[in-house]
């Protein structure tokens, strides 16, 4: 197979496989299979920023909070339809990040990630607040319906709603894909790797990490609010300051600047607190660290590493190999030649 | 404002000279704290010339370099640009302009590829916003493909097709500054900017960098300011060769005038050094 159509095809079989879970496994599997989707969703939205552009943040749950809440609102006060809640939720998060972005990114490095982690304490308690208890629901949250399948399909809810969520996401990570490898791309990449230099090839710092933080919010946004109509229910205390982390976590150990390390972060994040549940009732977290450490241990950068590795053997087992001394100066060669 | 009036001077031309002029420095003056680092200098650098700036250590070399990239604001003095006052220019739109840089001790984009790290050089040449690339509208892959027909062009004459491929971290000190020379060169630059190009090389990497950049300037019509500690490499390579010394300038002309300027000879050699030793 040529071998640059062959990440398409794996991405194509890999959304066909996952597209069959649909009808392989019970609701409640599908249903955090959504979530995992979803937040697969969140964490490359994250990886965007941390990953990418080498900004931290430790409040992406904030964002996620906030497009969870657009949608369960929209849903519940003003009847919206649940899909016609995306693009507005993408749209209120993107100016938040944007409007948020604008200022903290100035900070930069350890400070932005303090900046975010004080955005992540702020947002629950916000959604508590007295004031906007009419729309928010208060400490109670807002609880939204399941949506059906359109068009009489024979589908279950939670069938439907995870073709649904995955349909978005694969959408989303091909645009994201799309942006990525292209000189959008490599700017966040040279301004994360050495911005003094990214600004002497033209590119402007403070506009690209602005816009990067906004469309890094979007993408979490929407996550949010696919989360939010797949849990049907959003409340202050899921969006705490410990479920920021958690897509912290997910990053990290899915492995940054990658699309497929997103989607496995979001199983990690997913499935193991429960499996730590299972190994022991009575302390579920001492067991999740250890799992995490292990991960760490086993995997230092991530699935994504552990990926990048076997591309590497792969293309090594084909020849030809390349050689790392470079040739000797041809070009060197040619002028001494011309001078005599 | 002191040193205007030298600077006015400066900055009237004589007619015809405009346009052959391509970069001038008038009565820049930098002062950090208590030390005037550079104290009025002026000079000026034609279309086609490549212009050596030397001078021995904290003679005020490097923070000229830095004034005319950006990096630091001059308190008085003008630098020009093609007739456009730098001061007003933002570091990240210098590249648009046409001046291009190189880092003294290499600033490459470690994780990145040498196919990558040269690409990015050509980013000032590029429109396409977020939306555009998400959607990989057909301008995107145009853009693409201007880029990636210059960057073969690139890797064939600094010696680096071989390398495209190889995360630059990996690969020798020589090699990584051939690799910052062509993602300055991508960008098209009218004017480039070295910044002790030859430190850390070899003496035959030295030899072979006089006749690349000789070269380079004449295929790419380049005007090059370097700055560089080493003597040999100025005095071959350059067409007109500015000393500093203690923030002022103490000789500008050939690098033969400049060679036998006893002000040049004392500030290196030292007191009683005669000129044949230079």
């Amino acid at each position: 197979m040529n071998a640059a159509r062959r990440p398409i095809f794996l991405a194509v079989l890999l959304l066909v496989l996952a597209a069959a879970l649909a009808f392989l496994l019970s609701d409640y599997r599908l249903f955090q299979m959504t979530m995992v989707v979803a937040y697969a969703i969140a964490i490359l939205g994250l990886d965007m920023l941390t990953g990418y552009t080498g900004q931290i943040s430790l409040g992406h749950g904030a964002f996620y909070a906030v497009g969870a809440y657009t949608a369960a609102i929209l849903m519940a006060n003003f009847d919206v339809p649940y899909w016609a809640t995306l693009p507005i939720a993408a749209l209120i998060c993107a100016g938040f990040g944007f409007a948020f972005g604008f200022p903290a990114l100035r900070l930069g490095g350890l400070y932005l990630a303090l900046a975010t982690f004080a955005l992540a304490i702020a947002v629950p308690q916000l959604l508590k607040y007295k004031a906007f208890e009419a729309w928010t629901g208060g400490v109670q949250g807002i609880v939204i319906s399941k949506p059906d399948p359109p068009f009489g399909l024979k589908l279950s809810q939670d069938q439907w709603l995870y073709l649904f969520t995955l349909a978005v996401a694969a959408v989303l990570f091909l645009l994201a894909r799309n942006l990525l490898r292209g000189r959008i791309g490599l700017a966040m990449r040279a301004v994360r790797d050495h911005a003094l230099a990214a600004e002497a090839m033209g590119i402007d710092i403070a506009l690209l990490k602005t816009r990067t933080f906004a469309l890094s919010a979007m993408y979490t946004g929407i996550a949010g609010a696919l989360g939010a109509i797949a849990v049907q229910f959003v409340a202050p205390d899921s969006f705490a300051v410990f479920f920021s982390i958690t897509l912290f976590v997910g990053l990290v150990v899915g492995g940054i600047t990658s699309l497929l390390g997103a989607v496995f972060g979001a199983i990690f994040i997913v499935f193991i607190p429960n499996i730590a549940d299972k190994i022991s009732k009575a302390a579920p977290g001492a067991i999740y660290g250890v799992i995490l450490i292990a991960f760490l241990y086993l995997l230092p950068m991530g699935f994504a590493g552990l990926l990048r590795r076997a591309a590497r053997l792969d293309a090594c087992a084909a020849p030809p190999t390349k050689t790392l001394a470079p040739p000797p100066g041809k070009m060197a060669e040619e002028i001494r030649i011309r001078n005599g | 404002m002191r040193g205007s009036a030298e600077t006015d001077a400066v900055l009237r031309l004589r007619p015809g000279a405009e346009a052959a002029l391509l970069l001038r420095v008038a009565g820049v003056m930098v002062r950090f704290g208590g030390v005037q680092a550079l104290a009025g200098v002026s000079f000026d650098v034609a279309r086609g010339q490549i212009c050596g700036l030397i001078g021995p250590n904290g003679s005020g070399k490097t923070t000229l370099f830095n004034c005319i990239s950006g990096i630091y604001r001059y308190g008085a003095g003008k630098i020009l640009f093609a007739d456009q006052d730098l001061a007003a220019v933002s570091r990240a739109r210098l590249a648009g302009l046409g001046i291009g840089r190189t880092f003294q001790n290499v600033a490459l984009f470690r994780s990145m590829t040498v196919r990558e790290n040269i690409l990015v050089g050509a980013h000032h040449l590029g429109r396409s916003g977020f939306l555009a690339n998400a959607l990989a509208l057909p301008s995107v892959a145009r853009e693409a493909q201007a880029a990636a027909a210059r960057l073969d062009d690139l890797l064939d004459r600094l010696d680096l097709a071989a390398v495209a491929d190889i995360a630059v971290a990996r690969l020798p000190f020589g090699t990584q500054k051939r690799v910052e020379l062509a993602r300055a060169l991508i960008g098209a630059p009218k004017l480039l900017l070295l910044d002790e190009p030859a430190g850390g090389l070899n003496h035959d990497e030295v030899a072979a960098l006089a006749d690349l950049l000789q070269d380079i300037r004449e295929r790419f019509a380049l005007t090059i300011l370097l700055v560089e500690h080493h003597m040999n490499l100025v005095m071959r390579v350059s067409d007109k060769v500015v000393a500093l010394e203690f923030g002022g300038k103490i000789a500008d002309g050939t690098p033969d005038e400049v060679r036998r300027e006893p002000r040049v000879i004392r500030a290196y050699l030292g007191d009683g050094a005669d000129a044949s030793a230079a």
